[in-house]
């Protein structure tokens, strides 16, 4: 009992942050149909500059939480100038083109920011100073953190945020119109160009507090931390359905909680014949097993063949 | 029309030519280093063909190719090493690789089979990541791959060997050994392409239910698409396995099945000498800013403040974002696509 509590909790903590990074890549593919590979060395790149910021408010006696504060709002601003750039120079002018060019300068820009983030920060692990009180609760048996529940707590208000974002605003109106049909959206006077690269900018500032809460939550910053990550949250937007927001959110949480139960259970499932280090197959068995009976996800609405 | 035979057959016989001769040239100017990076590109060359079968000429966009690589590897690594102490002859081993590699394909194809676009890039993916990650850990309970320590003391390809009394080196013999066969996947897909078979697959890849509608068994082409890309893979693996004398897990991430997907598009998809291009620039453009970046940066501003190693990462990915910019079609695109894209052009200017 005490391992499936505290696995669901180590699950959610998990979840809410793939969660994050998944909305960012589900909102791009909703309106332009493309996977942008770069989004995980954004939130990497959110990561580094937050830690910069700390290293270099270290010395001034503000408190830890405004430190904090400030790192990532340096790093929102950060990643969210990155997502414009990224946007403008790798993607805008091949939207005409053929479906599997973006993808390969999304590798590109993958690449280069990789690269950059190795030059700039070395090849090292960072250490993150735990700038938030270094308490924990005890919940049926388990331990709870104080870190965990800043994550999960700054997950869900930055979800419904975005939710409401999205489905109350006039630009939200216009993200979806532009989903649905951009042609038509332009004729009602939406400027799609504009829409695209506001959609870039909101999920890099997802992407940057994503990046803000992982290093929190492992103490650890390094400049290939994005690429996994990354993988992991695209796994989750498609496991809730590509394209639609509740479907990322419920697609991110439920790939954690898999993860962490897989990771807690797996041994004893098999009589230790596989150990902990097959968590990975874990949650890409249920993906595939999820896209076999349910071919567009499980939140995602069955696309219609063409005519 | 005897015009035009004539010419083609003295266009075959002058690339003979050229082939055969190529690591002599190479091998005098630039060193040994250099012939077998002609090796490791003529790999590329048999990985990127196949793999164009699956996204070229079908149209399933696959990201865990590398998987199959894998698979015929660890095929040759297990019959031709101490490990087990098998010792089974090349042309033994090339063959089962290639079937085991094509089950492993039909075994990815079949749950797929009614996935689209990026839901099966996702899943092949995934597939891939299982591979790698059943490789990493398979050393318990039963030792059968070594785990991440990976597999040492293959059997090699080739030894050195003397030919009147002139010594050649192994890596000779393995070019003309990786010539031959690229050679024939190159000719097995020229003429798949006109087949019936490759005209199904372009069916599927413009419009699947039209295909259907026109008599295609969907399934099963697409299955076939799929075992005949991994069959070829099988054979690269099984190459690379004898080539290295060395395979371990680290050699089949996902970065590798990026790379050769890079090749396909970058060089322009579903058309042959397009991917040989790409594959041949994407092996030497990178090893070319390796060797070069570190003395570039001597001669200009007197010390190295960039490691060549990363410098080379960086230039590529500026590459890719470039070629892509400017020809987003690929280099050497197939003038059927070519014709698509320049439509659409016009379509969205209209």
């Amino acid at each position: 009992m005490e391992t499936f509590v505290q696995q669901l909790i180590n699950g959610l903590t998990l979840g809410s942050i793939y969660a994050l990074v998944a909305l960012g890549y589900t909102m791009v593919y909703g309106i332009l149909g493309l996977i942008n590979f770069a989004h995980g060395e954004v939130v990497m790149i959110g990561a580094l500059v937050a830690l910069a910021v700390y290293k270099a408010l270290a010395a001034t006696l503000l408190p830890p939480l405004l430190i904090l504060l400030i790192g990532l709002a340096v790093a929102a601003a950060v990643c969210m100038a990155l997502g414009w750039a990224i946007e403008r120079i790798a993607y805008r002018p091949l939207r005409n083109a053929p479906r599997l060019a973006p993808l390969i300068t999304a590798i590109g820009v993958s690449i280069v920011l990789q690269q950059f983030a190795m030059l700039f920060w070395g090849r090292s692990y960072h250490s993150v100073p735990a700038l938030l009180p270094d308490t924990s609760y005890d919940v049926l048996g388990a331990r709870i953190s104080a870190v965990q529940i800043v994550i999960m707590l700054a997950a869900a208000a930055s979800m419904a945020a975005l939710i409401i974002l999205v489905q109350r605003s006039k630009l939200g109106r216009a993200m979806r119109a532009t989903a649905e049909k951009p042609e038509v959206a332009a004729l009602m006077g939406v400027d799609a160009n504009r829409i695209v690269a506001l959609t870039f900018i909101v999920g890099s500032a997802l992407a940057a507090l994503a990046g803000v809460l992982v290093s929190a939550n492992y103490g650890i910053a390094h400049y290939q931390m994005g690429f996994l990550l990354g993988l992991k949250a695209f796994t989750a937007a498609v496991l809730g359905g590509i394209g639609n927001i509740g479907g990322a959110v419920l697609g991110g949480v439920l790939l954690g909680i898999i993860e962490a139960m897989g990771a807690g259970y797996i041994g004893d499932l098999t009589g230790g014949v596989l150990g902990s280090h097959y968590q990975d197959i874990f949650s890409f068995m249920v993906l595939i097993t999820v896209l076999v009976f349910r071919p567009s996800g499980l939140m995602g609405e069955k696309v219609s063949e063409r005519a | 029309m005897m015009q035009d035979q004539k010419k083609k057959v003295l266009g075959i016989a002058l690339i003979g030519v050229a082939l055969a001769v190529l690591p002599f040239v190479i091998g005098m100017g630039f060193g040994n280093a250099w012939i077998r990076m002609l090796d490791f590109a003529l790999l590329y060359i048999m990985l990127a063909l196949g793999l164009n079968i699956v996204v070229g000429f079908a149209g399933l966009l696959d990201l865990g190719y590398i998987a199959f690589y894998a698979v015929g590897a660890y095929i040759y690594a297990l019959l031709a090493s101490p490990h087990f102490g098998l010792h089974w002859p090349l042309w033994a081993i090339l063959p089962v690789g290639a079937l085991i590699a094509g089950i492993f394909g039909v075994l990815l194809g079949t749950p797929t089979l009614k996935l689209r676009g990026d839901y099966l890039a996702i899943v092949t993916l995934g597939f891939g990541e299982i591979i790698r990650i059943f490789l990493n850990n398979l050393n318990a309970p039963v030792n059968i791959t070594n785990g991440p320590k990976g597999i040492a003391g293959i059997d090699p390809l080739a030894k050195n060997i003397e030919i009147f009394g002139y010594p050649l080196h192994s890596l000779y013999l393995i070019y003309y050994l990786f010539v031959a066969l690229a050679l024939l996947i190159v000719f097995v897909t020229m003429r798949l392409e006109n087949s019936r078979l490759g005209r199904a697959w372009v069916a599927i890849r413009e419009d699947e239910i039209a295909a259907k509608a026109c008599g295609i068994n969907t399934r099963n082409v697409k299955l076939l698409a799929f075992a005949m890309g991994a069959s070829f893979g099988g054979v690269a693996g099984g190459l690379f396995a004898g080539f290295q004398q060395f395979v371990s897990p680290e050699s089949f991430g996902l970065f590798e099945s990026i790379m050769v997907l890079c090749m396909v598009v970058l060089g322009g998809m579903g058309n042959i000498p397009g991917v040989i291009l790409g594959a041949v620039v994407l092996t030497v453009l990178p090893e070319l800013f390796r060797q070069w970046a570190g003395p570039m940066q001597m001669a200009v501003f007197g010390q190295t403040y960039i490691d060549p190693e990363s410098m080379r990462l960086l230039l590529f990915g500026i590459a890719l974002i470039l070629v892509m910019r400017f020809r987003p079609m690929g280099l050497l695109p197939s003038s059927r696509r070519k014709a698509e894209f320049e439509h659409a052009e016009e379509g969205a200017q209209a």
